[in-house]
């Protein structure tokens, strides 16, 4: 009600400054001069996105170009494909393709972890147990990757650490977990779990708190043991939340990230450890080849956008799940 | 939480214990446990090594207390002007960045909750397109050098602070959290957006603010990739880069030399590594339980449904 009546009040404002305009337009019009506060609002985080969101990705362009620092981005002599084609010509392509999928799939394939450890808290009946259990595990999250490595760094010595320590109780000789390229994938993925299982839970304890106590009262009149009540509506429930983050995942395949794998490379391991952000780290910051860096790294992007629009497709036709 | 006590109260059938429901319940907190140590241990080790002559940690002395205890770890570490410096770059970016990082999201969040915002559908998609596809590295680059922002202060607090996903998750707290009906209320009584927002929205998103808030600090703590990409100027260098040097990369050792005021040396950086981790890690880990009452169900039931 209240709306009409400022909405023809803004009406009535507007026909007094601009007579000329006609009916129809008013009405927008009116509502964003009533709003102009909503847009200041808006503004800083549009500024900023467009400014380093947006600007940089006219720079692409350098992926299609030889790009000379002295002639700037438009100036630069075109390339074609070529770089695209060194890339894939490159013997690194393989490798760096490779690696990153191994990972990144056996990260997917993690995936249910985080749901089963939701279902065990969800089960916890002691709430005091429960508050501390939770907390403890959501407490590695906060580690930086920079620490996470360096602990593990410490604690995988096989000369002085705390596994190298619990080998030789048993007179066993520790592998060297941090300089193999063969353990490289499940070193890193397994680090992983054990640092953010806890933290990826709580987005499903959260959905699962929010199933119907009138559900559960049902299935307990009808004899419902509680690993039915698990089977039959718990995970029912979550599937929602898990098919959204699971398309997500899946969209970001080729994006494992820089920060963790770099900070674990070492000469031991490059053959397991080389992916694609860190390739187009060293081939761009390091050896300065700007054009092909982005090429590399614009190659993997439309990879990672395609399967995400690919899986969400999927997830709409078959689950009526989908992001948009 | 709720549930869990409307189901303890159903009926006189729930008392009697099926078997099946004592096999989980046994295995569900024996599981809990074994995973509590699996968690704690390391943890509590790193405590315990910090304390610990670095001898008796590498001979695998140290299990359960310190062994040899000692400061020395800690005591060094007070030596080392680059960890401070770095500390306080940390405390500064971190403070700064999240202010900046709030403001930023959390405006345009409750702008784009707003259902007679002109345009809130393309000003969203523009937010949201940036989560799945970006310039790269490279370009970025140029672009922040382009701006004369390489090697300064302002980098690390301003150019990457519009984060999509908490704009996601706030504007969905909004929507669902804050009636319709208050400004209209508040319209009437001829209140603007602009002090709208300031007195009444913002004291109602405590909840949304503590936890947007808490993301972004850990991220600025923790993160030390913009650091390496945009820093050159180690006076400007978080804690975290300085930490990569003396936890991963051991330039503390490869600088000293040999003979015996290396092995010295060597001693030394062992056993500030614990120390080290330690003071980096427990500020960080402290905010948490401020804010761990905030992430009920409202905020992260947002997130799941964006």
């Amino acid at each position: 009600m209240t709306y009409r009546v400022h909405d023809d009040a803004n009406e009535r404002g507007i026909d007094l400054k601009a007579g000329q305009l006609n009916r129809t337009t008013h009405p927008t019009l009116g509502r964003i001069r009533k709003n102009w506060g909503l847009y200041l609002l808006l503004l800083p985080a549009v500024v900023l996105v467009l400014l380093f969101s947006y600007v940089p990705m006219y720079g692409i362009l350098i992926a299609f170009k030889d790009y000379s620092p002295a002639l700037g981005i438009m100036d630069s002599p075109w390339a074609g494909l070529k770089y695209f084609e060194k890339f894939f010509n490159s013997y690194q392509f393989s490798t760096t393709i490779t690696n990153t999928l191994v990972i990144s799939l056996y990260s997917v394939a993690t995936f249910p972890i985080p749901i089963m450890l939701a279902l065990m808290v969800n089960q916890m009946r002691q709430n005091g147990f429960k508050r501390f259990f939770q907390t403890v595990t959501y407490m590695p999250h906060f580690i930086s990757t920079v620490v996470m490595v360096g602990l593990m760094l410490i604690l995988f010595s096989p000369g002085s650490g705390l596994i190298g320590n619990i080998f030789r109780l048993f007179g066993a000789e520790a592998p060297n977990l941090m300089g193999s390229a063969g353990l490289f994938s499940s070193v890193y993925v397994w680090s992983d779990v054990w640092q953010h299982t806890g933290w990826d839970s709580i987005i499903y304890i959260a959905a699962l708190s929010a199933v119907s106590p009138s559900l559960y009262e049902a299935a307990t009149m009808d004899g419902a043991s509680r690993w039915q009540k698990i089977r039959f509506i718990d995970i029912p429930m979550l599937m929602p939340t898990v098919v959204t983050l699971l398309i997500l995942r899946i969209g970001s395949l080729l994006g494992v990230g820089f920060e963790k794998v770099y900070l674990m490379q070492n000469s031991l391991n490059i053959t397991s450890s080389e992916v694609i952000s860190t390739y187009v780290y060293k081939i761009g910051m390091l050896s300065s080849q700007y054009s092909f860096s982005s090429a590399i790294n614009l190659f993997n992007t439309v990879i990672n956008f395609v399967l995400l629009i690919l899986v969400n497709q999927i997830s709409k036709k078959y689950s009526e799940n989908s992001l948009w | 939480m709720g549930v869990v006590e409307v189901r303890e109260k159903t009926g006189p059938r729930q008392r009697h214990t099926r078997s099946s429901d004592r096999v989980l319940e046994i295995g569900l907190y024996v599981f809990a446990v074994l995973m509590l140590i699996v968690l704690i241990y390391p943890l509590y080790f790193i405590v315990i090594a910090s304390f610990s002559e670095p001898a008796a940690v590498a001979n695998g002395q140290v299990w359960l207390w310190p062994k040899d205890f000692t400061l020395a770890g800690y005591q060094e570490l007070l030596k080392h002007s680059n960890i401070w410096i770095g500390y306080r770059n940390t405390i500064v970016y971190t403070i700064v960045g999240t202010a900046i990082g709030l403001v930023v999201n959390i405006s345009a969040a409750y702008a784009l909750s707003r259902k007679d915002l002109v345009g809130r559908k393309y000003i969203s998609l523009l937010f949201i397109f940036t989560m799945f596809f970006n310039g790269g590295l490279i370009p970025t680059f140029m672009t922040i050098r382009d701006f004369q922002l390489y090697d300064t202060f302002l980098v690390m607090v301003l150019p990457f602070s519009v984060a999509a996903f908490n704009i996601i998750v706030a504007r969905t707290f909004f929507q669902s959290s804050i009636p319709e009906d208050l400004w209209e209320a508040a319209q009437l009584d001829g209140c603007g957006n602009l002090r709208y927002f300031v007195t009444i929205v913002i004291p109602l998103s405590k909840a949304v603010i503590s936890v947007i808030a808490l993301w972004t600090a850990v991220g600025h703590w923790n993160s030390y990739f913009n650091a390496l990409i945009y820093l050159k100027d180690t006076n400007l260098y978080p804690l975290q880069l300085i930490l990569r040097n003396i936890l991963v990369t051991n330039q503390m050792q490869s600088a000293m030399g040999t003979g015996e005021a290396a092995a010295i040396a060597l001693r030394l950086a062992n056993i500030m590594r614990y120390a080290v981790i330690i003071v980096a890690t427990v500020p960080i880990m402290c905010i948490y339980p401020f804010v761990q009452k905030h992430f009920n169900q409202g905020v992260m039931i947002g997130a799941v449904k964006s």
